[in-house]
């Protein structure tokens, strides 16, 4: 476990497969796993029903307002199921609870830094999105600013921040499930985009919500059950779990404390900010706030969310140390029992746990959410990527706001098809390579782009166009150049030697979001053209309608 | 929105009440989030030693565990605070503000 580094160990937990095994394996290698006959079965149910789920969603999805939101008819319980569903993607089930059983306490501190974004969303965003707001966030931002160059630079913002996470999500399905399936790594990325393509363009919005609340429960509820059968055999005491586990764990004591992942200060806040305010800023979760009807279910959703996550988190705890009693200890499950490697590579710890707790049926059903994950995840980034070319590219900058609705549906479409093509095209390029750095770019993006204009359009009122186009493209820009020229990418992906990187911290996010807010401060305070006047004589508005919901899509009818 | 509605309701005492109070909520709100998350941090940053301790004597089970998930807790009870005055003061005030207003 030496040398793994505290970019290893994040990108591990978001995207844990593809970044654990490009970087050189010290987790193990990928290996194909047998044909795993309950698995398969179970995961040809979960895509009947979700085919079945898209059918009905598809007679439902007739106007942009029910392809892009649901029709607004959402309730909060819902949503919040769904953006935890978003969050709990297979690559933090697998990542997060390999990293408990390999580190113990340090899996807990990625837990938390996850989820610690939420109640920032809840107290700044979410309401006022939804009041403000139709389809995607960028309504929100252009709501008194210069439609065409703010749209422009929010759909760059958001697609560069969706393609991003996509194509990682692609590279770590396609591994997962030759892992789990023992498919051909192509096939299985190609089974992922056409099953994406066809939730997307057909069922909308609607399709993609309830494929991710029925996985959402799925996963949840197989969870428990891990965790449960965990406490049982322990007697539902703590004491015995975790005596037991520093008992046969090779670090013994260790593991019950911070081990040596967050030291460098500077790294450490700006690896947190870059999650928290990533999290405010990714269009995909970002868009689930329309499909709610107003703000208080809006706020009900980010309670719910944030209550499901966590409890998540805790259940992964206890799944991590139950793995490390449980599966570490079991020849059965052990490639080479001298050296402790895992049959399957270092992501298999939950895996392996459910067959231990359950049987091969368990194990079948775990792997089955597992895939089911993958695919409601990447059906949500793909919608709001089409989203993003056909509501605020298509519609908005290149027609100027005079499309009419059926060819607005229509580019979604097309939209929602050469987005999958292109990510079935990316994910099986960048098999061979590390992407994980990419998902922390798009959540660096998120940061530093999307988050700073989102949040001064809401809040400041003398935010002017300038400050927030100039101030959005410095954020984009510096968060993406900064990683380029940081070690991760200047380093391990470039080859340059070790130490020639221009900047040494792996997480920019502290200074690509302070570049982007100070930018949009300046450009703004020394805008003094007409159009400046205007934005800013439209705050007093838009603020009413934020704060009380007046005038709010879908809300009231006056 | 009709810019004699935008003078109405920013005339109105109840908006600039909702206002002040929104506002300042949301952000002490944020920011004991932030100080709870970021004191987490620290401490794991520079005191280990403290995150180290058993929280009994013949416990093998360490401050930090109970800490880390009292965080966690601590996210879930802030957003159930900002929702439950949420949807009683600020809804309560919003409310009166539109009926009067429209």
């Amino acid at each position: 476990m030496r040398n793994i580094t505290l970019f290893g160990l994040i990108s591990a937990l978001l995207l844990s497969v593809s970044t654990v095994f490009g970087a050189g394996g010290d987790l193990g290698q990928v290996q194909k796993q047998g044909v795993n006959l309950s698995a398969i079965l179970m995961f040809l149910v979960f895509v009947g029903g979700t085919l079945g789920i898209t059918y009905w969603a598809a007679k439902r999805t007739k106007t942009a307002k029910d392809f892009y939101t649901a029709g607004g008819g959402i309730t909060g319980f819902q949503n919040g199921l769904a953006i935890a569903g978003d969050f709990m993607s297979a690559a933090s089930f697998l990542g997060f609870s390999a990293m408990v059983y390999n580190k113990g306490y340090d899996g807990l501190i990625f837990s938390i830094s996850g989820l610690v974004g939420w109640p920032i969303v809840m107290f700044l965003m979410a309401e006022q999105l939804r009041n403000l707001g139709k389809y995607t966030f960028a309504d929100v931002v252009t709501y008194r600013l210069e439609p065409t160059p703010i749209r422009s630079m929010a759909a760059c913002g958001s697609l560069v921040t969706v393609l991003l996470y996509l194509i990682a999500q692609m590279v770590g399905a396609g591994q997962l499930i030759q892992l789990l399936f023992g498919l051909e790594y192509y096939i299985a990325v190609i089974l992922v985009g056409v099953l994406m393509i066809l939730y997307v363009t057909f069922g909308g919005m609607l399709a993609t919500t309830w494929v991710q609340i029925t996985k959402a429960v799925l996963l949840l509820s197989g969870a428990t059950f891990m965790a449960f059968m965990v406490m049982y055999k322990y007697g539902f005491s703590f004491e015995a779990l975790f005596t037991q586990a520093t008992t046969v764990h090779k670090d013994k004591l260790a593991i019950l404390a911070p081990g040596g992942l967050v030291s460098d200060p500077i790294s450490t806040i700006s690896m947190g900010l870059g999650w928290m305010f990533g999290t405010a800023g990714l269009p995909h979760i970002l868009m689930r706030f329309f499909t709610v009807s107003d703000a208080k279910e809006a706020r009900k959703s980010v309670l719910y969310a944030t209550g499901f996550i966590g409890y998540f988190y805790l259940l992964i705890f206890v799944i991590g140390f139950g793995a490390i009693v449980m599966v570490s200890t079991n020849p059965e499950y052990l490639a080479d029992a001298a050296k402790g490697t895992l049959k399957g590579g270092g992501n298999m710890p939950a895996v392996h746990l459910a067959h231990a707790v359950g049987g091969d049926i368990f194990l079948g059903f775990i792997s089955a959410v597992a895939f089911a994950t993958i695919l409601a995840v990447v059906s949500g980034l793909t919608l709001a990527g089409a989203t993003s070319v056909s509501h605020d590219l298509y519609a908005n900058v290149f027609r100027r706001g005079r499309a009419n609705e059926a060819d607005e549906m229509k580019v979604s479409k097309y939209a929602t098809f050469a987005l999958g093509i292109l990510a079935i095209i990316l994910g099986i390029q960048f098999e061979k390579q590390n992407v994980g750095f990419m998902v922390f770019l798009a959540f660096n993006v998120a940061a530093s782009a999307n988050f700073p204009v989102l949040l001064l359009s809401v809040y400041w009122s003398k935010l002017t166009t300038r400050g927030a186009f100039l101030g959005g493209f410095v954020g984009l820009i510096s968060a993406v150049v900064l990683m380029i020229i940081g070690p991760t990418i200047w380093e391990e992906t470039l080859g340059f030697p070790k130490g020639s990187a221009p900047i040494q911290y792996k997480y920019p996010t502290i200074f690509s979001m302070t570049l982007g807010f100070i930018a949009i401060w300046f450009f703004s305070i020394t805008d003094k053209s007409a159009r400046a006047q205007v934005d800013k004589d439209a705050f007093e508005a838009q603020n009413i309608r934020c704060q009380t919901g007046i005038g709010a899509e879908g809300a009231v009818s006056h | 929105m009709q810019p004699d509605m935008v003078s109405k309701v920013k005339q109105h005492p109840k908006y600039r009440e909702l206002l002040a109070k929104r506002t300042a909520f949301s952000w002490i709100l944020t920011f004991v989030m932030c100080a709870i998350y970021y004191g987490f941090i620290l401490l794991v940053a520079f005191r280990k030693d403290v995150l180290k301790t058993p929280i009994a004597d013949n416990s093998v089970i360490t401050i930090g565990i109970p800490l880390g998930v009292l965080v966690i807790l601590s996210a879930f009870i802030l957003t159930g605070i900002y929702t439950w005055r949420a949807n009683g003061t600020f809804d309560d005030l919003t409310r009166e503000i539109k009926k009067d207003v429209q």
